[in-house]
């Protein structure tokens, strides 16, 4: 019960942290450093602790009942629409609260030691914690909205953490593209949660609740406004998850400390785009259409980027390209209603993911900040521990037997056979053996043969401080085990993690032409009588006449399918068991085989590589090299054309529109002049005139006026002569 | 006196009472007009503590003026101006305390202006007669016309001219409007009165309707301001004192937004439905193109001038919506706008007053020298492009909902806005911010003073406040938004007036809420019409 009612102490401890480090920073750093790392620590260690006694308390409830939920307070309520600040602990949530805190309890102790000689210690965990802070919201939130606060706020952090050297100016602009692609995605994200919240509102229920969505989303059929509210919805998981197209941004988010590179931009933030998915597999698994688009996009992208990988020779840039890979399988996972798998994956990639990225610190750390591969080598022996977990790593990456990935990377291959995307399966598969390659290149280039470096820094290589070490081997040991949760029962496991899980998903697997039936449906018996009651409940709103006949349909032939499905699938396991552990030791063939290849190649025969780049004349290595140009694409397809349109405003309004307002003051005065001119010259000329004609006719007269009577006689004779004349000729 | 009274009064008597202050005590001036509008801001406190969450006007004091003319003294708030009020009384001491060292030249006549513009705005938005409401309206003009033609920079003669007459032809034409509509009513009742209770039920043709509106609506739109007449805003605020420039983003503009709400929309509501999609597209242009427009400046005040008529379009499509979520969103973005864009400008006005230029490229690397600014400085920007939890977040959002259920094309054209925001303030933010220190000169300059803090620390205060917790802002709102919303739909007029405005212009307007499920029976229509006007 203590629980239940302190969920939100696990999102607030760590903004409490961020508060107090921040307001250390803003008071120009008073405190002694060694609180500043306490605190911060402290601050994600006890919401792990929180978490992990969520998860006794989950295991202690029946598995229908573990989902708690816990309202803090009334949020917005405008209308009918009514919004809380609540969270939800699921086993979903549970198991994305425990990533986070724990390899973000790891992260943070190892930047005590990364960061032991910066300025901005404190500000840089005031940044971290408040990361975690946004991170644990988006998974806890009870609500998408509150979901779409914590995606904010951890595009935030990222912002300020990749800019967090900003006297540097491309860290800054690298933050900045950052934002503002993902801000380009969160626009899709937005416009999905809006059409969703208003579709189903017109439907009668005002909500964004995941509870109640899951419960309600049915009255929104299939397909239709449901594959446009998932593809917009997806289109801010591109953005967050760094995916095509959206995954530019990634790659120069390594401009951030390395540490931030292995918290944001590989184990948590950019999975937040697989978390979403999985959160909202009701939507998905009724848009089979959407689904198919994620897929897709997962598999095209998880070889796409591989394939970038192999030709970069920043040793980060290398590992942001596999994490844009390593995403793309966990896409390719949910993409094919394999939730489960998807976010498997998830976890044991922020075990390996984020030791790889700490190892690579340690190893730039140990170079006096060198990132450049060419310049490494030979570092296997003075760097016992990073070599060592950093193999692990590698193997746990690579999908070797059996470490972790092994088993989460190759279920989602598995699943992508068996629900029938055998296309996706074999760039899946290619794509594997990619990984392997750049993998074991980077092994290759950083730990094997002489190193490269100059005499200076070759003096100065030195293994990293305890501090920094420890949270290596924790998550060596994670790397490795970390996938024995999750055997599927074709090697001989219980599939723990997918029993676990299940309960979330159910509502995706009780919808006929679910690709997932198989995997679901073999799993135990339990959760399908749970999900019968619950089509049954379909049914009945179905009798009430308020959803259309299709809906009734739609339950009917659930139900009755659901039984026949569930038959079959023991039949099938057998069998299914035998392919699936032929492909297991196929693709660990693969990998081995490619692995060995990249070792080899990039060891002994280097003669090879040059001979590969040479082929038609370097132009598909110096394509790949170049990341296939995307970049200058889009800066000269969008950011050109964007900047040239607003140009085009600015001189817009100045000229014409402002130009209107100052054309017509100039007018009224031009106006004003004329009828000025007008009135002095004309009007007033009128009565000027008027007046000078009378004065000049009195000038003239006055001479007749001169008062002698000879004049005026001579006058009176003239016009009497004048008058007979007159007369006369007429 | 009466609490409401007392608020709009308080600040002219210390106007009154500056007037007997030496004009070399500086000191002592600047702290009397200071201690003024925080003794306003602390009455005013009273307004929320006493209102009633009902959609009733409240506080109203009545009392004929000029009985002949019908003209009376009446005032009284509701939800729609509540906060509106606050804003006036909150952003009033900040800005004056903001100025203290920035105003070094007629001191006495500055601070004289300030708190007679106070009384002019709290004015404008609580009178409820239209002859009051006008005179404090046209009262506001003259002491902004001072601020900036007297404390302004170097262009400030023509900025200062072309606000005055700008918005001076607006105001006349509302001016005849409200003739003809008091005229009107006198025809019909035989009474002669300016009330503005009495108006709404006047009488009238469509046509007049529709001319009374747009003479309204241009005198509003001028002062909001909407694309296309938005260009003296740029020219004043850059030329403006700081101010000046805070005041008049931060509460005069909000005056254009709130006349819609109080006057052209209740009293002409057939002719707003049908200005109704016009005014959508001009609110969607000047989102878009005030955002494109603020991207290529190269004055950070331009920019955030900018950026208000890109806020500001937002708004107007959020009221012309017409439903609880949009016009609460609307009021809610007003207040943010003013409280963040109000903040902008003082942030502005610290740089311009160290350094004296405002140009972004003579800046650079500034958080190495001056941290807390540039802190300070980003909460702003963020509040400003609406990133959760902050207060412009939740404003977008119910706009955004609003719209949505109106037209989903016209929300999804506005939330484009969203993406510009962040991209021309971000910008912004790393050429002036980030890299390195680029100019000598900024190698010294000094971070905030604790003077200069205490200006922020309420604004930034608030700013996480309304962010995190709206509720208690819009739950107060709400009855008035709803009355507001309901009687403007109903429209006025006879039967068949309303239907024909029903076929012209709401036919391809309104109804787009209600449209459900083309294959449901009608009656489930009907029921959700029924809804709909039950919630809203």
């Amino acid at each position: 019960m203590w629980f239940e009612e302190h969920i939100y102490l696990i999102v607030l401890i760590p903004f409490i942290g961020s508060f107090i480090n921040g307001l250390n920073s803003f008071l120009g750093n008073r405190m002694p450093k060694r609180w500043v790392g306490w605190i911060a620590c402290g601050a994600v260690f006890i919401p792990l602790l929180i978490s992990i006694r969520g998860l006794f308390y989950l295991r202690s409830l029946p598995p229908a009942d573990r989902a708690i939920e816990s309202i803090v307070y009334t949020w917005i309520e405008v209308g009918n629409v009514h919004l809380d600040a609540g969270f939800l602990f699921d086993q979903l949530s549970c198991v994305m609260a425990l990533v986070v805190t724990g390899v973000g309890f790891l992260i943070h102790v190892y930047s005590i030691g990364y960061m032991g000689h910066d300025s901005g210690y404190s500000r840089y965990f005031s940044y971290m914690n408040l990361f975690t802070f946004s991170m644990l919201l988006l998974v806890l939130g009870n609500n998408l909205l509150l979901m779409f606060v914590g995606w904010e706020g951890v595009g935030l952090c990222s912002y300020l953490l990749i800019g967090f050297w900003f006297d540097h100016k491309p860290n800054a602009v690298a933050g900045m593209k950052a934002f503002i692609v993902n801000r380009i995605g969160d626009f899709g994200f937005l416009i999905g949660i809006l059409l969703l919240f208003v579709s189903l509102g017109l439907k009668g229920h005002w909500t964004l609740t995941f509870s109640e969505l899951s419960e309600h989303s049915y009255l929104l059929g299939r397909g239709g406004v449901v594959t446009a509210i998932a593809l917009c919805l997806f289109v801010g998981a591109t953005g967050k998850s760094a995916q095509i197209p959206l995954y530019t941004w990634l790659p120069d988010a390594m401009a951030g400390p390395t540490p931030v590179s292995a918290l944001i931009h590989a184990a948590t933030m950019v999975t937040a785009g697989v978390y979403m998915i999985a959160r909202m597999n009701f939507i998905y698994t009724a848009s089979p259409a959407a689904l198919a688009v994620v897929a897709t996009v997962g598999a095209v992208t998880a070889l796409y980027a591989g394939s970038i990988g192999l030709a970069q020779n920043d040793i980060k840039r290398v590992l942001a390209y596999s994490t844009v890979s390593q995403l793309g399988y966990m896409f390719l996972g949910v993409g094919v209603a394999a939730y489960a798998a998807g976010i498997f994956h998830l976890m044991t990639h922020a075990f390996f993911k984020g030791l790889l990225f700490l190892g690579a610190g340690s190893v730039i750390h140990a170079m006096s900040n060198r990132q450049d591969m060419r310049e490494m080598g030979g570092l296997r022996s003075p760097l016992r521990v990073t070599y060592i977990t950093f193999m692990t790593a590698t193997l746990a990456i690579v999908g070797i037997f059996p470490f972790a990935g092994f088993f989460s990377k190759d279920e989602i291959l598995w699943k992508t056979w068996a629900s029938g995307h055998y296309g996706l399966w074999v760039i899946g598969f290619i794509g594997a053996g990619v990984t392997a390659f750049y993998m074991f290149r980077l092994v290759a280039l950083t730990f094997f043969g002489k190193n490269r470096a100059d005499a200076e820094t070759q003096h100065h290589i030195h293994e990293s401080p305890k501090v920094m070490l420890w949270p290596l081997v924790i998550l060596a040991v994670l790397s490795f085990v970390g996938g024995w949760i999750g055997i599927p029962k074709g090697l001989g496991g219980n599939d723990a993690f997918h029993h676990w899980l299940e309960p979330v998903f159910s509502h995706a697997s009780h919808e006929p032409g679910g690709e997932d039936l198989h995997a679901t449906f073999s799993a135990s018996g339990e959760s399908f009588v749970a999900t019968l009651p619950d089509a049954d409940a379909s049914h009945d709103t179905a009798a009430d006449g308020l959803i259309a006949p299709v809906e009734e349909a739609r339950a009917a032939i659930g139900s009755s399918e659901l039984e026949t499905q569930h038959g079959g699938a023991h039949n099938g396991d057998a069998e299914d068991h035998g392919l699936e552990r032929f492909f297991a030791v196929i693709s660990v063939l693969w990998v081995i085989l490619c692995g060995f290849l990249g070792f080899r190649f990039y060891t002994k025969r280097i003669d090879i590589v040059n001979r590969l780049k040479g082929i038609a004349g370097g132009l598909i290595h110096r394509v790949i090299e170049n990341k296939y140009y995307v970049d200058e694409i889009y800066q000269a397809a969008f950011v050109d054309n964007l900047l040239r349109t607003v140009k085009g405003c600015g001189i817009f309004d100045n000229l014409v529109i402002d130009g209107l307002v100052n054309g017509t003051a100039f007018f009224t005065k031009i106006f004003s002049f004329v009828t000025g001119l007008f009135d002095n010259s004309f009007i007033d000329g009128l009565v000027n005139a008027v007046a000078n004609i009378v004065t000049a006719t009195g000038q003239r007269l006055r001479v007749i006026q001169s008062g002698q009577i000879q004049g005026y006689l001579y006058f009176v004779f003239s016009i009497t002569v004048l008058i007979i004349c007159l007369k006369w000729l007429l | 006196m009466d609490l409401l009274s007392i608020i709009i009064f308080l600040p002219l008597a210390g106007a009154v009472l500056l007037l007997l202050f030496p004009r070399e005590s500086e000191r002592a001036i600047r702290g009397f007009s200071l201690i003024v509008s925080l003794a306003a801001f602390i009455v005013s406190l009273r307004l929320l503590t006493g209102f009633q969450t009902s959609a009733e006007m409240q506080f109203v004091k009545h009392i004929p003026w000029i009985p002949s003319l019908g003209i009376s003294y009446i005032v009284g708030v509701d939800g729609l101006s509540l906060f509106l009020v606050l804003l006036v009384t909150f952003l009033q001491p900040i800005t004056i305390l903001s100025a203290f060292r920035a105003i070094t030249e007629r001191v006495k006549e500055f601070y004289i202006c300030m708190l007679l513009l106070e009384t002019s705005m709290i004015g404008a938005f609580v009178a409820l007669d239209l002859f009051l409401f006008y005179v404090f309206w046209e009262l506001m003009l003259i002491p902004m016309y001072f601020l900036i033609g007297i404390w302004g920079g170097q262009q400030r003669i023509y900025a200062t001219i072309k606000f005055f007459i700008y918005t001076m032809v607006g105001s006349l034409l509302m001016l005849v409007a409200i003739l003809v509509l008091v005229y009107t009513y006198k025809s019909q009742s035989g009474v002669l009165t300016f009330e503005l209770d009495k108006l709404y039920w006047v009488a009238m043709s469509t046509r007049t309707q529709w001319l009374l509106f747009l003479a309204f609506a241009l005198s509003f739109a001028i002062k909001v301001p909407m694309f296309p007449f938005h260009t003296w805003l740029p020219d004043a605020h850059v030329e403006a004192p700081t101010a000046g420039s805070v005041i008049l983003a931060g509460i005069l503009l909000k005056m254009g937004g709130y006349g819609f709400l109080r006057f052209a929309m209740p009293l002409f509501p057939d002719a707003a439905l049908r200005a109704a999609p016009l005014v959508a597209i001009l609110a969607i242009i000047g989102i878009i193109y005030g955002a494109c427009v603020a991207m290529v400046q190269k004055d950070v005040k331009k920019l955030v001038a900018y950026s208000s008529v890109s806020h500001l379009g937002f708004v107007m499509l959020g009221l012309f919506v017409l439903n609880t979520q949009a016009v609460e969103g609307a009021i809610y973005q007003m207040l943010n706008h003013g409280l963040s864009t109000g903040a902008l400008f003082l942030l502005v006005g610290v740089i311009y007053e160290r350094r004296h230029t405002r140009f972004i490229e003579e800046f650079g690397g500034i958080t190495k020298v001056m941290p807390v600014y540039a802190a300070i400085f980003m909460v702003v920007t963020l509040s400003s492009i609406g990133l959760p939890p902050l207060n412009g977040f939740i404003g977008e959002f119910l706009i955004l909902i609003g719209i949505f259920k109106a037209k989903a094309v016209y929300a999804a054209l506005a939330a484009t806005g969203v993406v510009l925001g962040a991209i021309y303030m971000l910008w912004m933010y790393q050429r002036v911010f980030f890299g390195e220190v680029k100019h000598a000169v900024n190698r010294t300059l000094r971070d905030l003073t604790p003077r200069e803090v205490i200006v922020f620390a309420p604004v930034i205060a608030l700013i996480f406040f309304m962010g995190v917790y709206p509720n208690p802002l819009i739950s107060r709102m709400e009855p008035a938004v709803k009355k507001f919303v309901t009687e403007v739909r109903a429209g006025r007029g006879d039967y068949m007036q309303i239907t024909r405005f029903a076929e012209q212009a709401g036919g391809k307007w309104m109804p787009a809420v209600l449209e459900v499920d083309p294959e449901h029976p009608d009656e489930e229509t009907a029921a959700l019409v029924e809804k709909e006007t039950e919630l809203e």
